[in-house]
């Protein structure tokens, strides 16, 4: 592939497409790429494989990208690990950005390690906060690193985790936990189409069928959730949980100690590793309030905490607070607005 | 055709059980203090292993890599009924990032091994949560991937046909072997180990475990009756220092901060119902509510 260095890139952001569907975490980092980028004092750009995808690449430089890698090949239709990693491993290779993110999506997730290993440079998953500062250890100092911040350790510490010595540093983010800023008509980029080498990797695997189901759950979109943990003790619990949200017109959450209890299904479940959201109002019911779920749902604009246990961290991020037993509670809740 | 399958398992600590006590100065865990349980999702690759031994025939070998006592890894994996199972331990090959841990594990799996046809690991580990070591040994030996695993449909002759989890809902792939698959907990239930091979392999020690505990067990005896279980440094699987461990990993932990909760500013509402009217008034005034 040609060189592209003179592109002068900082931070390049792998575009996720779905069948010509470009994914929103794509765009949240390309909002976050300017903002790295800036501090870099260099540009950003997005890599776009696909087949038949170039017509979303206009869209990519009003989201912040300054220049937009296209790639398109047939083989790239659908995605598969192998074509898809070489591609943007190519386009690293030749444009090398100082950093590149992901979405830390189901595809973000099978590829990006694939990227990692065939550059050999270091990746962290699941970041929930991205900075540029300073490092030092017995080695040397060094400037502008990627600052790669993520809960850890069953959420009890946050990690702070640099690629000092490696190129580039790369992370992936889930969906919703980078602001999206609003795209700009007026911003100019370049488009930069790509050539595309495979080998016959792209015969190893085989899409023979794919079915999605239909999405019943909708957390992003809901201006009110309604959320239950660990205290609701089964799902014939969740049904109070249910009516609360029904009564006020919002969705069912639900934290990851729920969701693995199995009181409910995986597309209710909110934190780092399930949705990340920002309703207007946020009702957590027998959550204890983990790093993870926190991580989840702090932004939300106003959380009510209902546990019965008043040392139960969710109460530190909370607005109202309710010491209680939920299934008092949330009954009273349910009557109340009813009434009002 | 005999297919050989390498299943990938870790021992973790059971990351919902950390005390204060667990972590160390400069931020990472102290396994030891921490009760260490085989990874559920690599347990699911397990048993996806052994049901494909059942239906298309092959042997299962497991490897584990870890400081001593991941030999209850391997130990438990025999009792399951692997064929074989393996301990990498070396000091070296500790600290290591997904990365160094990829290229370890891609060493014994070159080195030790009669080739392989089928990798098989568990999506993600419950500590790190990362789900890069399996695509990364992938990588490392330039392999197929196929991620999120949750049925094998078929396999015949060098084909391999799976059901994975896509965002929304699933796809079915054909993959050409070698390939490496990570297996998700939704794949099966794993079958708990039977009472024989319980028994018979409760005596299985690496030589690692006979020098610490001595007395009655002899390596030589328990190699004889398939009791020994494979310990191998970094040296044996011929793999370099300066790709293991700390010294070959591309990410470092600069900083770790204790999640230290205060208790924050918020205001206290009565579980009564005056006080629940009370929330639900001002949450409508601040059209929070409609």
């Amino acid at each position: 592939m040609t060189e592209h260095s003179q592109h002068n890139i900082g931070v390049l952001v792998f575009a996720e497409q779905e069948e010509g569907v470009q994914a929103d975490v794509s765009l949240e980092l390309l909002s976050k790429a300017r903002e790295l980028a800036a501090k870099l004092g260099k540009k950003v750009a997005a890599a776009l494989p696909g087949h038949n995808v170039g017509g979303l690449a206009p869209a990519l430089i009003t989201y912040g990208a300054d220049t937009v890698f296209v790639a398109e090949d047939p083989a790239l239709q659908h995605y598969t690990t192998v074509p898809y990693a070489e591609v943007v491993s190519d386009i690293i290779r030749a444009c090398k950005p100082e950093i590149v993110l992901f979405g830390a999506s189901l595809i973000g997730r099978d590829l990006a390690p694939r990227v990692a290993s065939i550059l050999r440079t270091g990746l962290t998953a699941d970041c929930t906060d991205l900075q540029i500062g300073d490092y030092e250890d017995k080695s040397g100092s060094y400037k502008d690193l990627l600052l790669q911040i993520r809960p850890a350790f069953g959420g009890n510490i946050i990690a702070t985790i640099v690629t000092p010595r490696h190129r580039p540093q790369m992370a992936t983010v889930r969906e919703g936990v980078m602001q999206l800023a609003p795209p700009d008509a007026a911003r100019t980029g370049e488009i930069v189409p790509v050539d595309v080498k495979l080998g016959n990797t792209h015969e190893l695997v085989r899409v023979v069928e794919r079915l999605k189901a239909e999405k019943k759950v909708n957390l992003k979109g809901a201006s009110v959730i309604v959320a239950g943990g660990a205290g609701v003790g089964g799902p014939d619990g969740f049904e109070l949980i249910r009516e609360l949200a029904r009564t006020l017109g919002g969705e069912v959450g639900a934290s990851r100690a729920a969701v693995d209890a199995g009181y409910i299904g995986k597309e209710h479940q909110v934190g780092q590793t399930g949705t990340t959201v920002r309703p207007k109002v946020y009702i957590a019911c027998g959550i204890s309030g983990q790093v993870q779920h926190r991580a989840g749902m702090d932004d939300a604009g106003k959380i009510i905490a209902i546990n019965n246990d008043p040392g139960a961290p969710i109460f530190s991020i909370a607005h109202y607070g309710i010491v209680g037993d939920l299934f008092q509670v949330v009954p009273m809740l349910i009557e109340a607005y009813k009434q009002k | 055709m005999p297919y050989r399958i390498v299943v990938l398992a870790k021992q973790v600590p059971d990351t919902k059980n950390i005390t204060g006590d667990a972590m160390k100065e400069d931020g990472t865990v102290n396994r030891s203090a921490l009760p260490a349980v085989f990874n559920p999702e690599d347990l699911n690759a397990l048993e996806m292993a052994l049901d494909i031994r059942e239906r298309f025939g092959g042997s299962v070998t497991v490897l584990t890599m870890g400081p001593p006592p991941a030999a209850e890894i391997a130990r438990q994996s025999l009792m399951r009924g692997a064929d074989r199972a393996a301990l990498v331990c070396d000091r070296r090959a500790a600290v290591a990032d997904t990365l160094a841990t990829a290229y370890t594990l891609g060493c014994a799996i070159t080195s030790k091994l009669d080739g392989f046809d089928l990798i098989l690991c568990g999506r993600q580990a419950i500590d790190g949560d990362t789900a890069q070591v399996g695509p990364q040994v992938a990588g490392r030996l330039g392999v197929s991937q196929v991620t999120y695993v949750e049925e094998v449909r078929t396999l015949a002759d060098r084909t391999i046909e799976a059901r994975r989890n896509i965002e929304g809902g699933y796809e079915i792939v054909q993959a050409q072997l070698p390939v490496l698959m990570t297996v998700v907990d939704t794949a099966n239930e794993p079958r708990p180990p039977a009472a024989k091979l319980l028994m018979q392999f409760k005596k299985a020690r690496t030589p690692g475990e006979i020098e610490q505990q001595g007395g009655n067990f002899n390596a030589e005896t328990l190699r004889s009756r398939n009791l020994l279980i494979e310990q191998w440094t970094i040296d044996d699987i011929g793999a370099e220092a300066e790709q293991c461990g700390k010294a070959g990993s591309p990410t470092q932990v600069m900083k770790i901060t204790s999640v230290v909760l205060t208790a924050g500013e918020h205001k206290v509402v009565e579980p009564t119902g005056d006080g629940v009217r009370g929330l639900i008034r001002e949450l409508a005034e601040d059209h929070a509510l409609e």
